[in-house]
């Protein structure tokens, strides 16, 4: 089936209701529940292993790719329930792009890389026209315009992972998830990594998970911030403006980690 | 000896005084200890090194000897006796033969590995990671029995010693060995690539077709040649399945079939001389021949590479 485009809460890209996530018996988070709005940043924080990077995984269904993993609860994408029955993951990946931990270019051209993914979604248009605006809007197109038949696989660190947010742009998301898109670049690969996120949320709704507090406060609009309950399954403490977050947060535990007492 | 070792005598100078409390480190002794370990593994290499090495240079200096343009571009001398003649019928029939079964076992086995590491969840997996474990092991000659049960003895038009019998029966030989070794290649394609893949909206198919077996492609070029080497020295096979032939045979059924081990066999196992010199030309064609195919698809590997 298709998501229609109607009903979807006004301003709102996505939202998680009651969201709890299982790894076979195990209840990794529970009770999540977040409301993300169009064309912001949101990051989500909290302390290694809380589940941040499971729920962001939820919010595209790359988690039934983990035979043992069972999602209960809702996430809303324009008004729909994308683990409705009769919703196809495929379609929800495709209109919600990832973005991974370790840039993981295909061992193909550059070009290829841009392009497989709009090819395999059946794309019409001019796809030499696609390939460069997509390098343009990762701010990669200057750098390979005149290599585009090398393998990604030759591009720097800091490049592939531009080429892979190229890549996801290509076909045409409307959400882009990111698993902690710069946690293993240099420092100035992830400015240019960061400056080019502050750049896509013109166009499309960014959810990023992060370790680094400062990268949280400097790119983010919103910042959910998750810890571990005694089971040690994640829990959103706290969800808010950024700025909010990092100069008032509401609770203790929020003010501990983001000062780094704890995580 | 690496350069990040700073004891280089069995007393150290520079740490001496440190090295004396409750700590002493042992350097020297562990030292012997590591070289002494390091001359044994050499000599499990250079021992099971040696009988490779005679087994080769004794092929390439009998069968040098014997190989000439004549064996090369002639076909089986039928006297044992004579000399002159080659195995140009035996390489068209291993060419021919080992050619049949790569088309049958290629796509099969590759098919498997795919089932067995991409469905991975499937209950089926066990069951067919037990029975190409089976198959790996069941001696040649019993396959040979089976082809030539089920197929040579039969009255159809698929009866009687051929070169498709002979192919068959080869490719029983290499299906599990190239589905064994495509599993291990399939298994090295990262995850990464194929979550990225997933997460750009696309179908499995997809993914597998377009993403992890052209990364594979190479991998699985060398479990295919594998098992092509494996199966152009098959003989046991093809005793019941192609027999032999003296003349080149175009024919894919109704027509026994040569093929270069079986010459080989034939010529080897009498007492003449000039068969012994023939067959020893075999032997040497057999391992350029192999060796050839490798580097061709060595070749292959690495032009499917970006």
């Amino acid at each position: 089936m298709t998501i229609n485009h109607n009903g979807s809460a006004a301003g709102l890209a996505v939202e998680a209701k009651n969201m709890n996530v299982y790894y076979g018996s195990f209840r990794a988070v529970k009770d999540i529940s977040l409301k993300i709005e169009r064309n912001s940043i949101t990051a989500l924080i909290g302390p290694s292993g809380c589940g941040k990077s499971t729920v962001l995984r939820s919010f595209n269904r790359m988690n039934d790719l983990v035979p043992s993993a069972r999602v209960e609860g809702e996430i809303l994408f324009q008004g729909n329930n994308i683990y409705a029955e009769n919703v196809d993951p495929v379609e929800v990946r495709r209109r919600i792009g990832m973005v991974f931990q370790k840039p993981n270019p295909f061992p193909k051209s550059i070009y290829e890389n841009v392009a497989w993914g709009a090819r395999i979604n059946g794309f019409k248009g001019n796809m030499d026209e696609l390939v460069e605006q997509s390098l343009h809007h990762a701010a990669l197109w200057d750098e390979v315009k005149d290599k585009l038949d090398q393998s990604g696989l030759s591009l720097s660190g800091g490049q592939q992972q531009r080429l892979c947010i190229a890549r996801t742009i290509a076909v045409k998301p409307e959400i882009i998830l990111m698993d902690e898109p710069a946690s293993a670049l240099d420092p100035i690969a992830t400015l240019r990594i960061e400056d080019l996120i502050r750049e896509l949320k013109k166009e499309y709704t960014i959810l990023i998970v992060t370790h680094n507090m400062q990268q949280a406060a400097r790119a983010s609009d919103y910042t959910a911030f998750f810890n571990m309950d005694s089971d040690r399954a994640g829990y959103l403490v706290e969800f808010s403006e950024t700025d909010e977050i990092f100069t008032n947060p509401k609770h203790e535990l929020t003010e501990q980690y983001i000062t780094g007492r704890f995580g | 000896m690496t350069s990040t070792e700073l004891n280089t005598s069995s007393e150290s100078v520079v740490f001496s005084v440190a090295d004396k409390g409750e700590m002493p480190g042992n350097y020297a002794a562990r030292k012997r200890k590591n070289q002494i370990m390091e001359g044994i593994l050499f000599l499990a290499i250079l021992m099971a090194l040696i009988p490779l090495a005679l087994i080769l240079f004794e092929v390439i200096r009998r069968g040098a000897s014997a190989m000439n343009f004549e064996f090369l571009t002639s076909v089986q001398n039928i006297s044992l006796i004579r000399e002159g003649g080659g195995y140009l019928n035996g390489l068209f029939g291993t060419l021919y033969m080992v050619g049949i079964a790569s088309l049958i076992a290629v796509p099969l086995g590759v098919a498997t590995a795919t089932y067995v590491v991409e469905y991975s969840n499937s209950k089926l997996v066990p069951f067919i990671q037990f029975f190409t474990d089976v198959m790996t092991g069941v001696p040649s000659i019993f396959v040979g029995l089976f082809v030539y049960t089920i197929l040579v003895q039969g009255d159809s038009i698929f009866g009687g010693f051929s070169t498709l019998a002979g192919g068959l029966g080869l490719s029983l030989i290499m299906i599990p060995i190239i589905a064994r070794a495509s599993e291990e290649v399939i298994r090295l394609v990262p995850d990464d690539l194929r979550n990225a893949a997933y997460g750009l909206g696309a179908r499995r198919w997809q993914v597998v077709m377009q993403i992890v077996l052209p990364t594979a492609a190479s991998g699985l070029i060398t479990a295919s040649m594998l098992a092509v080497a494996r199966a152009a020295g098959e003989t046991a096979v093809l005793l019941l399945t192609a027999l032999g032939a003296f003349k080149i045979v175009p024919e894919l059924l109704g027509s026994p079939q040569a093929a270069l081990p079986l010459i080989i066999f034939n010529e080897a196992r009498g007492p003449f001389e000039p068969a012994h010199a023939r067959a020893w030309a075999g032997a040497l064609e057999l391992m350029l021949l192999v060796l050839l195919l490798t580097l061709i698809a060595r070749y292959i590997g690495r032009k499917t590479q970006v």
